[in-house]
């Protein structure tokens, strides 16, 4: 009996380095930077961090519901680079407006998830199989139209014809027109789409029966499909989800480059998904949640953008996110697993 | 070899409070297929688990050829020759191996075998193995290619290469056909007559009656019958498993109300005898059988999981097929599954969440849910059922199994239901907690109809109106609940009785 209520104690302790141990170290680490690095604590560096974190926190939030279902989606990056190149094409070759590109990537970022969900729900290839697969399928189709070549005004077209369209001002105005926010020109639309987005994707997933019931998905399956739940549309619209999420960071991606570039977004994939699961981490969840992800998304910008006005160099980058990811996975699975 | 390779004596095992074995005496003699029977959590498994040394006894002990025996591994209990065959068939295969190596695969696995390996040589040894029980397998084929049937056999012949004194096998034909069933006993037949000592662990009545020599019944952690004279004493050994003890508590019979649910020449399976049932309002049915007579199959059919292979199943009048467990809510039938750890409980979910999972659409307004109305529907379950618990939000995980079935049974009563099916409600629930959900389910009873699936007898008679019974997935007795003929139940339960006249039976209970 002894035993039991000593092993209490020490488990509320843990329980409270589970629950604030990771909202400590990011207050910690805002604190450090603020005192060491001149000019972290401002608003124009706050904007900075959060620009530099919108587009990846936006697609891991897609991340977070595939994860919500106990699925997995590997191809969002190359959703996000194909709805960049197919906004490029769209204007710049099809000579469409804004609108018509906007539209064209939503659906295309549906379509995907659309598929995705259809494989793993009813041809039953494993989740991480299928979506690796459909991301080697896009970052090849995207390529196709143009023959492998960037996109961008007045650019030659394969006929030798120079592409007479071009990126509207409108679409432009997605990637670099700023709101007003106690100082002119301060908050750049990617930063309130990452917002509006992490606040509605937590309402869903939180306050709506269907999040409710896309976490019973996750948590026990049989039970779920036992308890009258329609598990295989539910784990549709999670892929989907996803897909139309990954293309919206896409278009603002687009919309802030200018040009369709092959090679860009990149490290996409890899930053979202390291940010949806240092979520894990954040108030001791143990799952994916939305708010979390957010958090987790933030961590990273705020630790790359302290790190760079520490002055130090570029390519620590990625060995520093590997490392918050391993840390918050530990976090997550050692000491929550305990419970 | 002859002789009694393997004596039990006063073995004991405890998992915290839970008393699994209570002295456990049993030998088991070289060249006889000894029988164990008995209910789910009896302490079959545990008693099986510490002889091929997976647990260690907390006392008594184990005696092989006359030497005391504890083994604390399986590889040491295989090493000494006792070989277990599992219930599901591909624990002891590996599929994507061919059948050479899977017959070879202790050798294989084996640290002092040499690193390179001799395709010929392991071929010639495999076939070896087979020969010696009389088997005639294509070495070169997958083992993902055979039927389970084979697949079972590679399992037993290369378990057969340790030259076993006792093997134990565990429910082996649950998955296998009639003629694939006879096979297994073909050489269950050669290797009793190789001298082997042969624990054979099953449900089915049928294979019972094919291989036994002795029948040993267990129940709550005890040795409670051994049967070993010639005729075997088959309802003898079911009624010991069972432990009917006449149950105190008393029921009152109801009147039935009208008609719900009609089963009209329903056959579960396509050369199953069919079923033709009628449940009706204010009426509590129990089902009883053995394990894997077809009473889940049953539930399958009528909350949309499989389609029946013939016959006619009618709700309220009309047709009812039901396409999926929503189809199955939406029209009025509800289903509280049974082993609520993989089927009914969501870990990660309060009793809150859990409670109002199947019902959330009527608890939401434009998709979000109502907190009051689902924490008042919650809230009353937990008054109503007395689930002994912090709140509301309390982590399903933190609860007693019996309050876990509790927080179940409380979801699928927390609305209104035509037919509400319970299957084994009382699987690892306490008695107080069992006498609970049953007076709550009987009490609730007026407005619908209500099935309840069990094995226990006992279990039967202290919740239902009327006992069907269900052997080889169809109906074989009916009983209303007074003055139940238990003799004639436990027949029916054990295949003993010939189907009866339900016709006549029928009229009887409606008397």
């Amino acid at each position: 009996m002894s035993e039991t209520r000593v092993n209490k104690k020490s488990m509320s302790l843990t329980d409270y380095a589970i629950r604030y141990g990771f909202v400590a170290l990011l207050v910690g680490l805002v604190v450090y930077f603020s005192v060491a690095a001149d000019g972290f604590a401002s608003p124009y560096s706050a904007v900075f961090i959060f620009q530099s974190v919108a587009i990846t926190g936006i697609l891991a939030l897609g991340v977070t519901a595939t994860l919500v279902v106990d699925g997995f989606d590997l191809s969002i990056g190359a959703v996000a680079t194909s709805a960049l190149m197919l906004s490029a094409y769209v204007m710049v070759v099809m000579e469409q407006s804004a609108l018509v590109a906007v539209v064209a990537c939503l659906l295309m970022g549906a379509l995907v998830g659309l598929i995705n969900g259809f494989l793993i729900v009813q041809m039953r290839v494993p989740d991480l199989l299928a979506t690796l697969g459909m991301m080697f399928l896009l970052i090849g189709l995207q390529r196709i139209p143009t023959e492998g070549r960037s996109i961008a005004t007045g650019m030659s077209l394969p006929d030798g014809s120079t592409a007479a369209g071009s990126f509207s001002p409108e679409f432009l105005a997605l990637g670099r027109h700023r709101f007003d926010f106690f100082i002119d020109n301060l908050i750049p639309v990617s930063v309130v789409f990452l917002i509006v987005i992490a606040i509605g994707i937590w309402l869903f997933l939180e306050y709506t029966r269907y999040g409710r019931v896309m976490y019973a998905i996750g948590s026990n399956q049989r039970a779920a499909s036992l308890a009258g739940v329609p598990v295989k549309k539910y784990k549709i619209i999670a892929y989907m989800i996803s897909g139309v999420l990954a293309s919206v960071g896409g278009i603002l991606l687009a919309a802030r480059l200018g040009r369709g570039d092959i090679a860009s977004g990149n490290n996409l994939l890899l930053d979202s998904v390291a940010a949806a699961l240092i979520g894990f981490a954040v108030l001791g969840a143990a799952k994916p949640n939305a708010f979390g992800t957010a958090v987790g998304a933030l961590f990273v910008g705020i630790l790359l953008q302290g790190l760079t006005m520490m002055n130090a160099p570029y390519y620590t980058q990625d060995f520093v996110k590997g490392g918050v990811l391993v840390v918050a996975l530990m976090f997550t699975f050692a000491l929550s697993n305990r419970r | 070899m002859a002789g009694i390779p393997i004596k039990i004596r006063g073995l004991e095992k405890r998992f915290a409070a839970n008393r699994v074995l209570r002295g456990v005496d049993l030998d088991i003699p070289a060249g006889k297929v000894t029988v164990l029977m008995g209910a789910n959590g009896a302490g079959k498994s545990t008693l099986v688990k510490i002889i091929c040394g997976l647990y260690a006894a907390d006392a008594g002990q184990v005696e092989l050829n006359g030497k005391p025996f504890a083994p604390t591994t399986p590889s040491e209990a295989l090493q000494a020759g006792i070989v277990t065959v599992h219930q599901n068939i591909n624990d002891g295969v590996v599929p994507d191996l061919d059948v050479a190596s899977n017959l070879m695969l202790d050798w294989l696995a084996n640290p002092k075998s040499a690193p390179v390996l001799n395709p010929r040589k392991i071929r010639r040894s495999a076939e070896e193995i087979a020969a010696k029980l009389g088997l005639n397998f294509d070495m070169n084929m997958m083992v993902s290619d055979l039927t389970l049937a084979d697949r079972q056999l590679v399992a037993i012949a290369r378990a057969m290469a340790h030259e076993p004194k006792l093997m134990i096998l565990d429910e082996p034909t649950s998955s296998l056909s009639a003629s694939e069933a006879e096979r297994l006993f073909a050489l269950v037949d050669k290797l009793r007559e190789g001298g082997v000592a042969i624990l054979y662990i099953s449900h089915r009545m049928s294979d019972i009656r094919r291989v036994a020599d002795r029948i040993v019944s267990m129940r709550d952690g005890t040795i409670v019958g051994q049967y070993e004279t010639e005729p075997l004493d088959y309802e003898g050994a079911v009624n010991d498993m069972l432990g009917h003890t006449m149950t105190d508590v008393d029921i009152t019979v109801q009147k039935p109300g009208e008609k719900v649910l009609e089963l009209e020449n329903v056959q579960l399976k396509p050369e199953s005898k069919p079923i033709n049932l009628n449940v009706h309002r204010n009426e509590v049915i129990a089902i009883t059988g053995l394990v894997g007579v077809g009473k889940t199959q049953l539930t399958e059919v009528l909350f949309g999981q499989t389609a029946a292979a013939g016959g006619t199943v009618r709700l309220k009048g009309e047709s009812y097929t039901p396409k999926s467990a929503r189809d199955a809510i939406n029209q009025g039938v509800f289903l509280c599954a049974k082993d609520r750890g993989t089927n009914g409980v969501v870990q990660d979910f309060d009793i809150n969440r859990n409670i109002t999972l199947p019902f959330l659409s009527s608890l939401s307004t434009l998709g979000f849910v109502r907190r009051r109305a689902e924490y008042r529907i919650t809230n009353e379950a937990i008054s109503k059922l007395g689930i002994v618990c912090q709140s509301a939000n309390d982590d399903i995980g933190t609860l007693s199994g019996g309050n876990q079935q509790k927080v179940m049974v409380g979801r699928w009563l927390s609305h209104p239901s035509d037919v509400l099916i319970l299957d084994e409600p009382f699987q690892g629930v306490d008695i107080a907690a069992r006498r609970d959900i049953g007076t709550k389910l009987r009490e609730t009873a007026k407005d619908r109809a209500t099935i309840v699936l069990v094995a226990e007898l006992d279990e039967a008679l202290e919740i239902a109106d009327r006992i069907l019974v269900m052997a080889e997935f169809t109906i074989v007795g009916e009983h209303k609940n007074e003055n139940v003929d238990v003799d004639l139940i436990l027949e029916q339960v054990s295949g003993a009785a010939a189907p009866q006249d339900l016709q006549e039976q029928k009229e009887g209970a409606a008397r």
